[in-house]
């Protein structure tokens, strides 16, 4: 690759530019930098030989065009000497290429306030576009409430597998540790002041309550939250969807509501098991590390956690479903024609629905204590 | 001769760019009719307008004597079992076989036995030149051409009297391409179609198509037959024409 050379010499007056060897794109730099080492104000003539160049690539050809209009704009009088053929194809090729396109256009530069308001413009779009899904959810569930021939309970009871039953182990698995770890945490605290007992209430209302609810939703959305994203995503890309449409199946009918459906249903069951299995784990670690016997432990839950407690934790369930699925869903049909949007949505999908989790359960709470509940 | 569908004056908008600004056409029944030009003129935005899959912003499109703008929902789904649609890469619903993808449209709005419905399948799939033994392989499993004949056979399952095809013979080899060609004269002429396609294939177009739409400058610049073509002293038409050959 580097055999070329240029010679730079003087005859009278004259400077000869004598390229030789093959000119590709390695070494334009070079070549480069070996010309504005030459001072050329004070040349009124230049000769740029290309006899002994063997091959020439475009990259050089635009470079020695470049210098020759630089030359021509300094009034300087430049002259190529050259004898092949190829050579001089890929000059004039070159040449008139450059007189035919126009510039890149440079990137627009945006001004701050520009870029702000595109951003709340942006967010705003969406907004209206999630309303929208949404206002259509909602003429589809009439239209889908009709008639009981319209529910797909093939589909509802495929979702209900893969996102209920297939979740089970690992829900079971996280609730169980989440139980013995507060269990674990709080009995040290509570042995201090000889009020092991307590342990059976604070573990009964905040599982019940609070955690086996919350759990199961972040679980539930980072496992078929995303997979809801991913796979109404892939259908828009391979333009299932529209295959759809033209056929006269609304994907909110065949796919959508489905989904919503199943999860509203199967929630309220994934969080009783949560409950259990939560609550064992507890009782394991009170009857291991705070001598509260499974028997003992069974009475004072018994006296002391309200029903209430529990209906409300599996309340929470259809709600925090409707949200989830709805959330999954919204991103898999924003996904664009590109598969990078398919990694953007669904990680969009995954934290904007636990963030709206979190922000029902919240409201849940401030409601259901004023109520007195 | 009827028409079976009728664009008057349609304009799309993406943004800022104007994509069609004042488009006619209309297509008779019974005829193969193609939609060409140049990349990004909006051929494919065209067709997707046609079958309801995109807004127009001003104009009117006709089908069956259907007017799209403000359809009401139940003859929206009536049109659509009227019309079949072939998408570029086949878009085969990937969680079925092909056999269960060209059913599905029987299953769904017919009240046919299981058996009967095999039946209808196994004679689609035969129809459009794929073995019986194909049919219960995934849409991953086979090749483009094949996916190109099961969704033909999909759009074909319920008997339409409309057949959109977009760019029906992209992507196959020159022998699929002209297999794929006169599959579709013979489709015609056996079940009386009127088909619409856009297509870049010049050997499918002039074997195929009994008239053409260039579509040019957001305009239809030329339609007509293709000997029509031949004598269009338009330039753009005759450059458009001589770059395709």
């Amino acid at each position: 690759m580097n055999n070329y050379a240029l010679s730079i010499s003087f005859i009278d007056n004259k400077l000869l530019l004598k390229f030789s060897g093959e000119l590709s794109l390695y070494s334009i730099t070079t070549l480069q930098k070996q010309l504005n080492t030459q001072n050329i104000l004070k040349i009124k003539d230049i000769q740029i030989d290309l006899e002994e160049v063997c091959f020439i690539d475009t990259a050089t050809a635009i470079f020695i065009n470049n210098l020759l209009i630089k030359y021509e704009k300094l009034d300087i009088k430049v002259s190529v000497n050259l004898n092949s053929k190829d050579i001089k194809d890929t000059l004039e090729l070159v040449k008139n290429q450059k007189l035919h396109s126009d510039k890149l256009p440079s990137p627009d530069k945006e001004s701050f306030l520009y870029s702000v308001g595109k951003y709340i413009y942006i967010y705003y779009i969406s907004l209206l576009s999630f309303l929208n899904f949404l206002g259509n959810l909602f003429t589809t569930k009439i239209y889908y409430l009709k008639s009981i021939k319209n529910i797909r309970f093939k589909e509802i009871a495929f979702e209900i597998n893969e996102s209920g039953v297939k979740a089970l182990p690992i829900i079971s698995l996280t609730s169980f540790l989440i139980g013995l770890v507060v269990a674990y945490q709080s009995s040290y605290q509570l042995k201090i002041y000889g009020a092991n007992i307590f342990l059976v209430d604070m573990l009964g209302i905040s599982i019940l309550r609070e955690l086996a609810p919350l759990i199961t939703a972040i679980v539930i959305a980072g496992r078929s939250g995303s997979a809801f994203t991913a796979q109404i995503g892939a259908m828009k890309i391979t333009e299932e969807l529209d295959a759809m449409r033209t056929m006269g199946f609304d994907p909110y009918i065949f796919l959508v509501m489905p989904r919503i459906l199943a999860l509203m249903l199967v929630m309220p069951i994934l969080i009783f098991v949560a409950d259990m299995m939560g609550v064992l784990g507890g009782m394991l670690v009170a009857s291991l590390d705070l001598q509260i016997t499974p028997t003992l432990f069974i009475d004072r839950f018994n006296e002391v956690v309200a029903p209430k407690h529990f209906f409300i934790g599996i309340l929470k369930g259809p709600f925090f479903a409707f949200l989830i699925a709805t959330i999954g869903i919204y991103r898999g049909l924003m996904v664009k024609n590109d598969t990078q949007s398919i990694g953007f949505n669904t990680t969009k999908s995954v934290v904007e629905s636990i963030f709206a989790v979190i922000i029902c359960d919240a409201i849940f709470s401030i409601v259901f204590t004023n109520l007195g509940i | 001769m009827d028409k079976v569908i009728e664009v008057k004056d349609v304009k799309t908008v993406f943004g800022t760019r104007v994509v069609h600004d004042g488009l006619n056409l209309c297509v008779n029944r019974g005829e193969i009719y193609g939609l060409l030009g140049p990349s990004g003129c909006g051929k494919t935005t065209l067709l997707r307008e046609i079958v309801m899959l995109q807004e127009f912003h001003g104009g009117s499109i006709k089908i069956l004597g259907d007017e799209l703008n403000g359809i009401s929902h139940s003859k929206a789904q009536k049109l659509r079992r009227e019309w079949g649609v072939l998408f570029q890469a086949g878009a085969l619903f990937s969680s079925l076989t092909i056999a269960q993808n060209i059913a599905l449209p029987l299953v769904e709005y017919s009240d046919l036995s299981q058996k009967m419905i095999n039946e209808i399948v196994e004679f689609k799939i035969n129809l459009v030149g794929l073995k019986s033994a194909d049919a219960n392989l995934y849409p991953s499993q086979i090749s483009g051409g094949m996916k190109k004949k099961s969704g033909l056979a999909r759009a074909l399952a319920m008997d339409p009297k409309l057949l959109f095809l977009d760019e029906p013979t992209s992507g196959l080899d020159p022998i699929s391409a002209r297999d794929f060609d006169s599959l579709i004269l013979k489709l015609r002429d056996l079940l009386g179609l009127t088909i619409v396609m856009v297509s870049h294939d010049l050997q499918s177009i002039y074997d195929t198509l009994d008239r053409i739409a260039i579509i040019d400058n957001k305009k239809i610049a030329f339609e007509g037959t293709l000997d029509e073509v031949a004598s269009a002293k338009s330039e753009f038409i005759q450059t458009f024409f001589s770059d395709l050959k």
